[in-house]
């Protein structure tokens, strides 16, 4: 066998009946009564009964309880029919891969926790709980010193304190609102919508009952856009609702370059468009992308190359 | 119980197909290890004649404990169950359980995963029923944290982490003289971290301990005595799996002690 001797526990438990019956014949040799017999007691007297002059202390004879002779093992981990106690215990390492577990959990724990966020009691709910009438100063000034004990550290203290003048608001998923018709003077239905892409910025406004007349900063599109591309991507939305000549457009665009400035506005037109058409349609559009912003931006140059991509001429000698 | 039932297997080395009638009455139960490793009358064997038949009667019905009403077709594909890997990832073994491939994935056949799995939830209750050591095993670190739950909740064992490797083999070094080794391996996952099968199967069958399997379009399915073919990848199909076996392994586990009380009952009537 390997390692450090094993005592078995039927070994020590009889070790300790013959010391214990040890320090009674010790007791009685002595003269002492057997039940008062403390361990200074035993020590006396063995020093007494067998006097050495060796000079180590430990090499001299001793009479100590098993607990303190034998070194302490690990019991035995299973029961009478052989099953272990710890579900873990065929791992090796039951203590350590428990630990594990419990970490583990506690994640699981808070990650599928709700994750609310706090509000602060508004002033009706405050006066509620005060009973008192308040101004809004001292409503303010109360807020301010809240956010003030926040901020410092070691808050946990104080924090069953703060709770009560705190409420928790769930997470609400956010759903996309689609603005109702707006009518102007003339009694014409319009919307507006915002549309971005790369640098450029679109704001475009969509009249009903139109003849397909589009203004791009005060100025027609044949004129603004010479590029037929553009001309189509601003037509696009329009072609795929069968709209084509029913709608004018009034657009005010900044920024970007020419495509730029059209995909820009495609996106604000098709966004304003929403508002005329069956939640179907807009579902259609949105599965066309029609309704996404397109996230390519220009990509940083980095040191070492050319530009984003290309790099130096590779010159071999 | 049965090798000859009518799911196609590989017959492995030393298996014979012996005919459904011609076999005796009495099965034997299967031997555990005990305390030398030698094949010896264990702990699960019986002593009076009133356990004798405690133990010989879940073995004379084909589904004792109706392990079939536990899952349905439905839910196995609900959960996913029938998706396999590519078919670069293919293994040779598991062509037979394989239903078709579909856009490169390979699918596998559910009517066969139905009858495997009726099987070896059957032999986990019994096993279960004769309060055997049944062993969780899975190697998939998404899952580690349910399989421990799963055996927690049972009150059976798990092994979700670096297998040591004289574990089965060196047990008596490793844990101590007169340690007991698991009656049942149950991989929720055959293959390792590295996509190599997992070594505690070669050892549980260097040691005589019937395995049960999930295994997947790329494990090899050889040395498991009971597998179970089907995903060992989606959660879904996890949560089905360890739900089955702890529904079977409870299930098994009230049955035999509601036997017991029935015994004890009845040989104090039979007493008086």
């Amino acid at each position: 066998a390997s390692g450090p001797e094993k005592y078995t526990e039927e070994f020590i438990k009889k070790q300790i009946e013959e010391f214990n019956l040890g320090k009674r014949h010790l007791a009685n040799m002595m003269g002492e009564d057997p039940e008062t017999f403390t361990q200074e007691d035993i020590d006396r007297a063995v020093a007494y009964l067998f006097p050495s002059g060796l000079f180590d202390k430990q090499a001299r004879p001793m009479m100590k309880h098993p607990t303190e002779i034998f070194p302490e093992q690990r019991k035995i981990q299973w029961g009478e029919d052989g099953r272990p106690f710890h579900f873990l215990f065929y791992t090796g390492k039951q203590s350590y891969y428990s630990l594990m577990h419990v970490s583990m959990e506690n994640i699981c724990d808070i990650l599928n926790r709700n994750l609310a966020g706090s509000r602060w009691l508004t002033k009706i709910e405050l006066e509620e709980m005060l009973l008192e009438k308040l101004s809004d100063d001292d409503y303010s000034r109360f807020i301010q010193l809240l956010e003030k004990l926040m901020t410092l550290p070691c808050v946990d203290m104080e924090e069953k304190h703060i709770r009560k003048f705190s409420k928790e608001v769930p997470m609400q998923l956010k759903k996309v609102v689609i603005e109702p018709l707006k009518y102007d003077e003339r009694g014409v239905a319009f919307s507006t919508g915002e549309g971005t892409r790369k640098t450029a910025k679109a704001t475009v406004v969509v009249y009903d009952n139109g003849t397909g007349k589009i203004t791009v900063n005060g100025i027609d599109i044949l004129h603004y856009f010479p590029v037929l591309q553009d001309r189509e991507q601003l037509l696009f939305p329009f072609q795929f609702l069968d709209r084509v000549g029913k709608h004018d457009m009034v657009c005010t665009v900044s920024g970007g370059g020419r495509s730029t400035q059209a995909g820009a506005i495609r996106l604000a037109s098709a966004k304003a468009l929403r508002s005329f058409v069956t939640e179907k349609e807009v579902e259609f559009m949105r599965q066309a992308g029609l309704l996404t912003l397109d996230p390519r931006v220009k990509e940083r140059k980095k040191p070492g190359q050319e530009g984003a991509r290309r790099k130096f001429t590779w010159k071999k000698r | 119980r049965a090798p000859s039932m009518a799911v196609p297997r590989l017959l492995r080395a030393g298996e014979r197909v012996v005919p459904f009638p011609a076999r005796p009455a009495r099965v034997t139960p299967p031997p555990a290890v005990g305390a030398s490793g030698l094949v010896l009358q264990s702990r699960l064997v019986p002593c009076k004649p009133v356990d004798d038949k405690l133990l010989s009667e879940p073995l004379s019905h084909p589904d004792f404990f109706n392990v079939k009403e536990l899952f349905s077709l439905k839910d196995l594909f609900d959960a996913r169950v029938h998706l396999g890997h590519k078919k670069g990832c293919r293994h040779r073994f598991m062509e037979p359980y394989i239903f078709g491939c579909r856009l490169d994935q390979d699918i596998i056949d559910l009517d066969q995963t139905m009858q495997h799995l009726q099987l070896a939830l059957n032999f986990t209750a019994h096993i279960a029923y004769r309060k055997g050591i049944i062993l969780f095993i899975s190697r998939k670190r998404q899952f580690c944290h349910l399989v421990e739950s799963t055996a927690r909740e049972c009150g059976e064992y798990a092994h979700t982490r670096y297998w040591q490797g004289g574990l089965l083999t060196n047990a008596h070094i490793q844990f101590g003289p007169g340690v007991r080794l698991p009656d049942l391996l149950v991989f929720l996952s055959s293959l390792n971290n590295v996509f190599e099968p997992h070594v505690a199967i070669r050892d549980a069958a260097k040691m005589n301990i019937p395995t049960v399997g999930v295994v997947d379009t790329n494990c090899n399915p050889c040395l498991i005595t009971y597998p179970i073919p089907g995903n060992d990848d989606s959660p879904t199909a996890m949560e089905l799996y360890c739900k089955l076996f702890r529904m079977t392994i409870i299930r098994a586990k009230d049955k035999r002690r509601q036997s017991e009380v029935f015994n004890e009952l009845r040989s104090k009537a039979e007493g008086n």
